[in-house]
């Protein structure tokens, strides 16, 4: 018996408006309310709504065999309770099915895990307390940011307390060895890893509605069909969200795909669903999967240039992480809700220079016209909170005395 | 006295030296009893085949709003004509095949950037198809108004290679003298071993065909004599001025606290933003107190902000993007220094504009402008050690600093357009006493 395991990206960015040099330091309004609010309220309707509602059909229909798993940015979560608070309720019955895992993140979608341990675990706390108080979940399994995985990160999962988190499968990591078993970390070997199988995801995420692909039309028996004939105990299918409804459209056909999905994989009698934490608990891991330079899920090359790769983004990331004890001592929720929002990865991958055919994905929603205009925005933005931060050190300062 | 002009005129957003410059210089001549009727290109982009509309002085727009306000002394002096066309100021060939290509590409009559990073610039397909053939065309129109205005006018002057072809087919067809005025050459825009040999040439036999040439500075006139070979009797230094605004603007409230070095202009390598950054760099290891910000916008800009962000300063090294109308004002009133590290500048005149407004400049001693400053710190443009020491100076030091800004606005109070237009009115004199 081979498990399926579906996993799902929720994630949305706080949006920075075009804030100028003349601003600093007078406008301390940073972010793009109409635009932001237009955005999530049209994938809301093209992607969340219709997809929540089709999951909870699906999941009631089958009587506990089917399962899937998500994981719910901090941001996205702000969002939906000031723009689609309908959102947050049909994510809450999906939940209380109980066939539903819900898994922690960083809160930000940040790269806090490639700054230091304390600011990766400060992030992943605080969404830990979000998952308690809007959904009053205890997550067991981890995923970060873009699957961004090294042995160091797995170990500092690993103290945080989770026992599975989500990597991917990518060839230069595993090499000869296949993404369909469950592996252990290399740091802490009671971690235990589920690798993405991206193939078989991105025939969904990527390939769907692509005419010129030889195996187009894709119908659900013959993906359940691929799915059987793979040699390893997990499948594991991981991907955006946004894919269902909104990278590809409804006209795609993609929501039938999904409607008919469960039933095509489970009449084939070799396959089952599972939650991520049941995946990991069913299969022993077979190999220590070693991992010592950092990857993650995104472009051709699996590794972090995307949001780390040129001046622009290490400078911007540098200044941003050097605010954090200032940011820290402070202990305003004011000041922590702008440290989350400009934490959030999105504002380095639109500073990317290395825009090949992977740059189609994340550039459907990129506002700026280069990554220079992103990173002088970024960084105009980020002087004022600067300046701000400074100000309330000394207001806190002189109060003391 | 009445003058045939071939010069720029362009509403405020695409505001340069050379506009604000023929803007002075018209209105000085207008107050020493020069007529002057004023030729520059447009491109209206509509659909009519016109090619050339005379306009009413009220309708003209320029860099500090409508001429109408305060101009009703000159109005009677000036009359303005539009000619359609694709010429802007400082239009390099590869720009315009650039402009071009768009337009074949997106088909439309009209093409604009909305882009806040760059000049917005109104581009018409039915001009010329490169920039070389629309100097031409221009001649041509310029030959047409020559002819129609024959008698109306006793000397002609051009301004910027663009407008040479249009000057030399007035002079043929009115026998009138030509002044032309170089407000830069090609020794400017470029290293001197890549030259645009056309732009060149367009130049040189320009100068060759006038009776007298016009340089904005005593640097400008000896690239003139030794690299055009001009000869040196027929060439006169005629320095810029600066034009007060009758009605200032409100001090704009300032953001943050900390000193402003600033450079304004375009990002391009004649105007030395490189070492303007390094400058930064050694200034912020001394002193945390400071932010520097580049406003304008050009093909140097990307290089720029990777330079800067690799040098670990961008958290107070800042960039406008390209200002327009009052925010070039604005951006004069929050700074505390400028800073003109041009590598090579026939004239300069925005240190001009800042001390205007009351702050102190630093400027590179490789620019016409150094002529005529005293109190203008001046340093070699590849010196960074020295611009670092000076930027330094000035904002620590609040008594050099006002010393500065006190006696150089009295300096540049002196410098009006009235004396500079009294010596381009004793050129035009010259040149006819010598066509006789």
């Amino acid at each position: 018996m081979k498990t399926v395991c579906l996993y799902f990206q929720v994630h949305q960015p706080w949006r920075l408006k075009t804030y100028r040099f003349f601003h600093i330091g007078k406008d301390h309004n940073y972010l793009d309310d109409l635009t932001n609010r237009a955005i999530l309220q049209k994938i809301a309707r093209e992607c969340y709504l219709p997809m929540n509602a089709l999951l909870l059909k699906l999941i009631k229909e089958n009587k506990g065999a089917f399962k899937v798993s998500f994981s719910l940015t901090g941001t996205v979560v702000e969002q939906f309770k000031a723009y689609a608070p309908e959102v947050l309720e049909s994510f809450r019955a999906l939940v209380d099915t109980g066939c539903v895992e819900l898994l922690a993140e960083t809160y930000s979608h940040s790269l806090a895990a490639l700054s230091s341990k304390e600011d990766f675990k400060d992030q992943v706390k605080k969404h830990t307390a979000m998952l308690k108080s809007e959904f009053g979940v205890k997550p067991k399994a981890f995923r970060n940011t873009e699957l961004i995985y090294s042995d160091e990160i797995g170990e500092a999962v690993g103290e945080l307390g989770f026992k599975t988190m989500l990597a991917e499968g990518a060839k230069h990591i595993l090499g000869w060895k296949s993404p369909d078993f469950v592996y252990a970390g290399a740091a802490d070997q009671s971690l235990r890893l589920l690798l993405r199988n991206y193939k078989l995801s991105d025939d969904i995420a990527f390939r769907f509605s692509n005419q010129g692909w030889d195996e187009y039309p894709l119908t659900a028996d013959k993906y359940a069909a691929w799915l059987s004939e793979s040699e390893g105990e997990v499948i594991n299918l991981f991907m955006d969200y946004e894919t269902f409804g909104e990278h590809q459209k409804a006209s795609t056909g993609i929501f039938d795909f999904v409607k008919s999905l469960p039933a095509a994989i489970l009449k084939r009698g070799d396959l089952k669903f599972a939650t991520v934490s049941e995946t990991a608990a069913e299969h022993q891991p077979v190999a220590v999967l070693h991992c010592p330079h950092v990857m993650s899920w995104a472009d051709e090359e699996r590794d972090i240039t995307a949001w780390l790769g040129n001046d622009l983004q290490n400078e911007a990331f540098s200044k941003l992480y050097a605010m954090k004890d200032k940011v820290r001592s402070l202990k305003s929720a004011d000041y922590e809700y702008v440290w989350n929002f400009m934490q959030t990865s999105d504002h380095f991958y639109y500073m990317a220079t290395k825009w090949l055919s992977d740059g189609d994905v994340h550039s459907y929603f990129n506002p700026y016209g280069s990554s220079y205009e992103a990173f002088i925005n970024y960084m105009n933005v980020l002087s004022d909170f600067q300046i701000e931060v400074e100000k309330a050190l000394a207001a806190k300062k002189s109060r003391k005395k | 006295m009445r003058v045939l002009m071939f010069g720029w005129e362009f509403p405020p957003h695409i505001a340069g030296g050379l506009g604000t410059a023929c803007y002075g210089m018209t209105r000085g001549l207008a107050r020493n009893d020069v007529d002057v009727t004023f030729v520059m290109p447009r491109a209206s982009g509509d659909e009519d085949e016109r090619f050339i509309r005379v306009v009413n002085a009220s309708d003209i727009e320029t860099v500090f709003g409508k001429v109408s306000s305060d101009a009703a002394d000159i109005i009677d002096k000036m009359s303005f004509i539009h000619v359609d066309s694709n010429l802007v100021p400082y239009l390099s060939p590869e720009d315009y095949e650039t402009y071009h290509d768009e337009f074949v590409k997106t088909g439309e009559k009209r093409w604009e950037t909305s882009d806040l990073w760059s000049q917005r610039y109104t581009f018409s397909g039915k001009y010329g198809a490169n920039l070389m053939e629309e100097v031409a065309r221009y001649a041509i129109v310029a030959a047409q108004v020559a002819k129609d205005l024959e008698g109306q006018f006793d000397v002609i002057h051009a301004h910027d290679w663009l407008t040479y072809y249009a000057g030399i087919a007035a002079k043929r067809v009115s026998g009138k003298p030509l002044v032309v005025h170089m407000h830069a050459t090609s020794f400017d825009r470029s290293s001197s071993d890549n030259i645009d040999t056309r732009v060149y040439e367009i130049e040189r036999t320009g100068m060759a065909a006038a009776d007298r040439v016009i340089a904005v500075s005593n640097l400008t006139r000896n690239i003139v004599i030794e690299k055009y070979n001009i000869p040196a009797e027929k060439v006169v230094t005629v320095h810029n001025a600066v034009r007060f605004a009758e009605n200032e603007m409100a001090l704009p409230e300032r953001g943050v606290e900390d000193k402003i070095v600033t450079f304004l202009g375009r990002i391009t390598f004649q105007k030395g933003p490189d070492y303007f950054v390094e400058a930064a760099a050694k200034v912020l290891k001394r002193v945390p107190n400071v932010r520097f910000v580049m406003a304008g916008s050009g093909d140097m800009m990307n290089h720029v902000i990777r330079r800067v962000a690799r040098l670990g300063i961008a958290d107070r090294f800042h960039f406008t993007g390209f200002l327009k109308g009052d925010d070039v004002h604005k951006m004069f009133q929050l700074s505390d220094v400028y800073i003109m590290p041009s590598v090579s500048e026939p004239f300069g005149i925005s240190p001009l504009e800042a001390m205007r407004a009351n702050v102190p400049s630093i400027i590179s001693k490789q620019s016409g402008v150094a002529e005529v400053l005293d109190y203008a710190v001046k340093v070699d443009y590849w010196d960074v050690d020295s611009m670092a020491d000076a930027i330094y100076g000035l904002i620590t030091y609040p008594a050099l600093a006002k010393m500065f800004a006190q006696k150089g606005l009295e300096e540049v109070t002196n410098l009006k357009w009235n004396d500079a237009a009294k010596k381009v009115k004793a050129v035009y004199e010259d040149a006819i006493a010598s066509m006789k």
